[in-house]
């Protein structure tokens, strides 16, 4: 794959995304974490950001299914799974009590390093040092034992 | 409905979602992948595994500040409030390691997932967002944690 066609399409793909974050108000932590404040000043403006780009890429997988190859590209790389499992569930609860301490997600931080740099920063770095830990942590360890379940 | 939240910005929401909708259409039907934000910075610090090249995982990553930018300079943003950094740091460590437990941050489960009526994605979705709603419901209980 040529050089332009691996770098084009993500980088406009993540401008857009970028520019889209930050017109919907979604880089503002107190906008996000008012949407999470279902019990006093909830602010509904998320649901219409979701509502938003769901209702586009809802056309996009309608789009993609009749495709074989993607446009700039030899395959289509799609996660596959279906299947509900324990680490799906605690690490979502964890990032849910980590984006609700803080008003931000992975990629409103990741924004947010060209328009508040030095005061996002440190959340930027704990995210990857957070991932990193989770990389070092052998798999069986994550997985819930077999016999635990019986 | 919005006598009752003055403050919501519904028209900018929508707005800025059909971009992100977008972003993430034209990553699927470019690229091929999924546009999802945890993934995808992971795979650019070696610490995720996949197939997708360093090239792509990068410029992916340096357009959400270049977009911000952009948006910025034209005048559509304002300077926002931040939790102070040792409540950053608790956050980012758990949305860090939250995120590559789960598969998913809010982009990848939340629009790309969701959208798809993958059942990982929505189950994921509401689980994030339930916490959320727990966790600040409670900050606001003991009087926050800025």
């Amino acid at each position: 794959m040529s050089v332009a066609n691996r770098l084009l399409p993500p980088l406009i793909s993540g401008t857009l995304f970028g520019a889209g974050l930050t017109v919907s108000g979604m880089t503002n932590p107190e906008r996000v974490r008012g949407f999470l404040d279902v019990f006093g000043r909830w602010d509904p403006t998320l649901v219409f950001v979701m509502g938003g780009a769901v209702i586009v890429m809802a056309i996009a997988w309608r789009i993609q299914r009749r495709m074989k190859v993607p446009v700039f590209g030899k395959k289509f790389s799609l996660p596959d799974r279906s299947d509900l499992d324990g680490k799906l569930i605690a690490g979502s609860v964890l990032f849910g009590v980590g984006w609700g301490i803080a008003g931000l997600c992975p990629g409103p931080a990741v924004a947010s390093l060209a328009l508040a740099p030095t005061t996002v920063l440190p959340f930027v770095i704990a995210m990857i040092v957070g991932m990193a830990a989770h990389a070092l942590i052998p798999e069986a360890k994550l997985r819930p034992s077999k016999r635990a379940a019986r | 409905m919005f006598e009752a939240f003055p403050y919501a910005q519904p028209l900018h929401g929508l707005a800025g979602g059909i971009l992100i909708g977008l972003a993430a259409a034209m990553m699927l039907l470019g690229a091929g992948r999924i546009a999802g934000v945890s993934g995808i910075t992971a795979r650019a610090l070696k610490i995720g595994s996949g197939d997708m090249s360093m090239t792509s995982a990068w410029s992916f990553l340096v357009g959400l500040p270049i977009g911000a930018a952009i948006v910025a300079l034209a005048g559509g943003w304002q300077p926002v409030q931040f939790a102070s950094w040792p409540v950053l740091v608790i956050a980012g460590l758990l949305v860090g390691f939250g995120t590559r437990l789960g598969s998913g941050c809010t982009s990848g489960h939340g629009v790309c997932g969701v959208s798809r009526f993958s059942q990982r994605s929505i189950v994921a979705t509401i689980t994030f967002i339930g916490a959320g709603v727990a966790t600040v419901f409670i900050l606001n209980l003991i009087g926050g944690m800025q």
